[in-house]
């Protein structure tokens, strides 16, 4: 099941994605995502991708996108546990994903 | 060459339907006996594939996609994905890493996805009338180890 758990921490907000990430998916991911960035303006975005269990270039965009949100007030994200498949497409991007 | 099986489907240009696309190809694939990296990368290539169709050539509706999978000797998988839309005026540029006509979204890396995680792609188009791409991948490489598994008479 693809979804998004997120999770408040002072100035911060996690995302807890997982699932398979596509273009359909991404679309769903992002409405969530931004409705609670919108609300909240955190300093920092992190991205945990330990539940993903499918990203396509997609998952690329989803990230990109939410770095330009979070750049419009000088906020951060960091991408953290990405599975050995999903790095293979991070890297492609030149994304770095944090253990 | 001939093939020794294939199977031809096709949907309509719904992004829901991005699951239902390569999971199909990737089922079909698996008499092949592919490891699951092997899979992971076609299904990553179908998934970038079927959604360019559904993004850039059919932008303002809905069409038909119709994808060919086929197996030749020696475990080659050839996938054709097609759709009958807008086509592409410029498959260079359209190719280039990070070029992108689908917004802040997208990353423009489909392609260049979709190159790194077969052995083979090639794309033909024509404006207004269709856009093909055509992938091949050798599949089921420890088959190169042994050729027959444990318990197989």
């Amino acid at each position: 099941m693809t979804q998004v758990m997120m999770m408040q921490e002072g100035n911060q907000l996690t995302a807890f994605l997982s699932g398979e990430i596509d273009h359909h998916w991404a679309a769903v991911m992002r409405e969530q995502i931004d409705e609670t960035l919108k609300a909240t303006t955190p300093q920092k975005l992190i991205l945990d991708f330990s539940g993903v269990t499918f990203m396509d270039s997609s998952g690329v965009g989803l990230i990109l996108g939410r770095y330009r949100l979070m750049n419009s007030w000088k906020g951060t994200v960091v991408v953290q546990k990405a599975p050995a498949s999903i790095k293979r497409m991070l890297a492609i991007a030149g994304i770095e994903s944090k253990d | 060459m001939k093939a020794l099986n294939t199977v031809k489907f096709q949907f309509p240009s719904k992004s829901v339907n991005e699951g239902f696309a390569r999971s199909t190809v990737a089922a079909f694939a698996a008499q092949l006996d592919p490891t699951l990296d092997e899979i992971a990368d076609l299904k990553t290539a179908v998934s970038e594939a079927v959604t360019n169709c559904i993004v850039h050539g059919y932008p303002d509706g809905i069409g038909m996609i119709t994808i060919t999978a086929s197996i030749y000797d020696r475990n080659l998988l050839r996938i054709v994905v097609a759709d009958k839309g807008v086509g592409i005026e410029n498959i260079q540029k359209a190719m280039e890493p990070m070029f992108t006509t689908g917004g802040p979204e997208r990353a423009g890396l489909g392609f260049a996805v979709m190159e790194s995680f077969t052995d083979k792609m090639k794309v033909s188009s024509k404006p207004g009338k269709g856009t093909r791409v055509t992938m091949t991948k050798r599949m089921g490489s420890r088959e190169s180890v042994s050729s027959t598994r444990e318990g197989e008479v």
